[in-house]
């Protein structure tokens, strides 16, 4: 389970950024999670509680707001959704689309005190 | 010492005098907790965690874009740097357990040893069982057990890098923990991953695991002496993994017979010409 390993990074960025910016307690935690990419959400919070265990992020909440998944088909030159990263074109069904968004893991927002 | 994280650790085939451990914290980077056994291994995982930090009162909120897995990416790009500088040509072998990824790489060390100068990494949950098989061909091999772990990380191979004896135009083999999902995620810093399928597994897999096989840049599809056996699809499991990433290369081999593997060579071989014509382009 990778999530265990997302989730050690995730406290690792946290707590950099805890000695950078001089703050002790974490009380909410954006990210952002590609609906496309490997990372199930609901694994990541299980992973994240242990993993916050005894540092700056213990007892944060974890908000995971999900990247829909889109792209650019060369054939309509245009951007689309695409539900899965194979996906053929949903307008013209005819050529592959380049992903665009729906992969990302970022840390995007933290409320501290 | 590595010269990332200045952690003290071990030569391929040399112990040291005792096994130690780094706690996990190590500093302003976020160091994970690991050992270095007295076998040469390095493990991972399986430590406690964690700091807490004084804190203020002040309550605010910070907004900013990083990616969470930019500290591995950090490592990856720091080995990249390492191996090209080392004149070594790095390949990350994925696949599920059970493939065939280790008498694969010791067909390939047998009939490439005389040309190249090869080194392996082996990453597994626990044992030095596959470190154990590639030494019995005489190359250096180094054993990381992952513990907990899924997956090799960049920092991980970064310690193995320490250990092994690079020579310029060497060839590195890093076998990935067997697993076709968490690898996907974490950059070693290699020049191409290489993923592995049987023809004892479904033929579907490329669909079912898409992000391994989008991130490959060669498929080898092992075990092909076993075709007349098996109910497995070859046009059609080829037409999956391009349909998951058109760019791919994918080449039928067998590893027991030796049927294929010329083709796998001569992957490596025109990959390595250009990466070196690479670096004297850089250098001229």
């Amino acid at each position: 389970m990778h999530e265990m390993s997302i989730a050690e990074s995730l406290v690792d960025l946290i707590e950099d950024e805890a000695r950078k910016e001089g703050f002790g307690r974490v009380k909410r935690i954006g990210i952002k999670i590609g609906a496309l990419g490997h990372v199930e959400p609901t694994a990541l919070e299980f992973c994240f509680d242990a993993a916050s265990r005894g540092t700056v992020a213990e007892g944060a909440r974890l908000e995971m707001h999900m990247v829909p998944g889109a792209g650019w088909c060369p054939g309509c030159h245009s951007s689309v959704a695409i539900e899965q990263r194979y996906d053929l074109c949903p307008a013209c069904g005819q050529s592959h689309v380049e992903m665009t968004t729906g992969d990302e893991l970022r840390l995007t927002e933290l409320e501290v005190e | 010492m590595c010269t990332i994280c200045g952690c003290g650790t071990v030569t391929a085939e040399q112990r040291e005098d005792h096994p130690h451990h780094h706690p996990h914290d190590h500093g302003e980077h976020g160091h994970h907790d690991h050992w270095h056994g007295e076998d040469g291994s390095i493990t991972f995982g399986a430590g406690a965690a964690g700091v807490h930090l004084p804190g203020m009162n002040e309550e605010r909120v910070i907004r900013f874009e990083r990616d969470i897995l930019s500290k591995n990416d950090a490592y990856a790009q720091a080995n990249r740097a390492r191996l090209l500088a080392a004149g070594q040509f790095a390949l990350n072998l994925v696949s599920s357990p059970g493939s065939g990824k280790t008498s694969l790489l010791v067909r390939a060390i047998t009939d490439l040893e005389a040309r190249f100068a090869i080194a392996v990494i082996e990453g597994d949950q626990q044992t030095s069982n596959d470190a154990d098989r590639i030494r019995a061909t005489g190359v250096p091999a180094i054993q990381i057990n992952t513990g907990k772990g899924c997956h090799l990380d960049a920092h991980m191979v970064g310690h193995a890098l320490d250990q092994l004896p690079l020579q310029p135009g060497g060839l590195l083999f890093i076998e990935n923990v067997g697993n076709l999902v968490c690898p996907a995620a974490f950059d070693l810093g290699e020049a191409h991953k290489v993923v592995v399928l049987s023809v004892t597994e479904g033929e579907d897999k490329p669909l079912k695991y898409p992000d391994m096989f989008a991130q490959a840049d060669l498929m080898l599809l092992n075990k092909a002496d076993l075709l007349p056996h098996v109910d497995f699809d070859v046009g059609a499991c080829i037409g999956y993994a391009r349909r998951v990433n058109p760019q791919i290369n994918i080449l039928t081999l067998s590893a027991r017979t030796g049927e294929g593997m010329s083709a796998f060579y001569g992957w490596i071989d025109v990959r390595v010409r250009n990466a070196t014509q690479d670096v004297t382009y850089v250098a001229g």
